[in-house]
């Protein structure tokens, strides 16, 4: 199993920057083991992020994204202690939940 | 002996069966005209169709650039209103930083696509209401070429494109 999913966010200037950090191998399926075989391709697809129960940004990640994806984004608004909830499934069917709030200015 | 006696019951029993099923049914009705925004028309704006989300999905098992534009139905005309911010020379392809700001009016979906990778389309980001069209992350780029920020808005497609020179390919990794 991954590790938790990381969130930071933070109240600035009227908005929230929220970094998401989801601990993920995101092989591509093209990569060989020592053995010559091909690594499984595993890595995660949808990411949905909730602030205070209102969806605010829906992500569909390829292969291609880098391992242990980092995402960065800003909404308006957002006020402290309002809660951040992240979730990741991959293509695999396994899925990650995190939670956090909002940090002050 | 007791289907004689429930019998007598059995026929009440049916019609309030019948009469909620009815009930259910025209409740049901009710909640998929809502979600088809036939009562709230500004829900259907907001709503993504359905079409546009397979058609997205579609496009991630491209193997090239002119087909993941093909499966979006996308015409990109470039834009400067679209900022692509990403290293012009990486040493390591497996990690490449990419931001990307739109200043495009109504911008409803943002797209990253690397030319070289054997599947070209990246990401895709669906930017909500009260969500800012920005967004940074860090992608594998095959090999040196043209990177794409594709924006979606009411319809029209917008891009910004950036050549980026990669020393050790992100494919291996």
């Amino acid at each position: 199993m991954p590790d938790p999913i990381r969130i930071r966010a933070q109240a600035r200037g009227g908005g929230t920057d929220i970094h998401v950090l989801m601990p993920h191998p995101m092989e591509t399926g093209f990569r060989k083991d020592e053995a010559g075989g091909f690594l499984p391709a595993h890595y995660i697809t949808d990411v949905d992020i909730i602030v205070a129960g209102r969806t605010v940004l829906k992500a569909t990640l390829s292969r291609a994204v880098s391992e242990d994806p980092l995402l960065h984004f800003r909404i308006k608004g957002g006020d402290p202690d309002d809660r951040v909830r992240v979730s990741w499934v991959d293509n695999w069917g396994e899925r990650r939940v995190e939670e956090s709030v909002i940090k002050a200015a | 002996m007791t289907s004689d006696s429930s019998a007598p019951l059995a026929e009440p029993q049916r019609a309030l069966e019948a009469r909620l099923a009815a009930r259910r049914g025209a409740l049901c009705a009710f909640g998929r005209a809502l979600l088809g925004g036939a009562l709230f028309p500004a829900f259907r704006l907001r709503a993504e169709p359905a079409q546009t989300a397979r058609a997205a999905k579609s496009a991630f098992e491209a193997g090239s650039l002119a087909e993941v534009l093909r499966l979006l139905d996308a015409r990109p005309v470039t834009s400067d209103d679209i900022s692509l911010t990403i290293p012009d020379f990486v040493e390591n392809g497996a990690m490449v930083p990419v931001e990307v700001t739109s200043r495009v009016p109504g911008a409803q979906d943002i797209y990253i696509i690397s030319e070289s990778n054997p599947f070209p389309l990246v990401a895709r980001f669906v930017i909500l209401e009260g969500t800012d069209a920005f967004v940074s992350t860090r992608i594998k780029v095959a090999s040196s070429c043209n990177v794409h920020a594709l924006v979606h808005s009411e319809g029209r497609f917008l891009s910004a494109v950036k050549a980026t020179t990669v020393t050790v390919g992100g494919c291996g990794a």
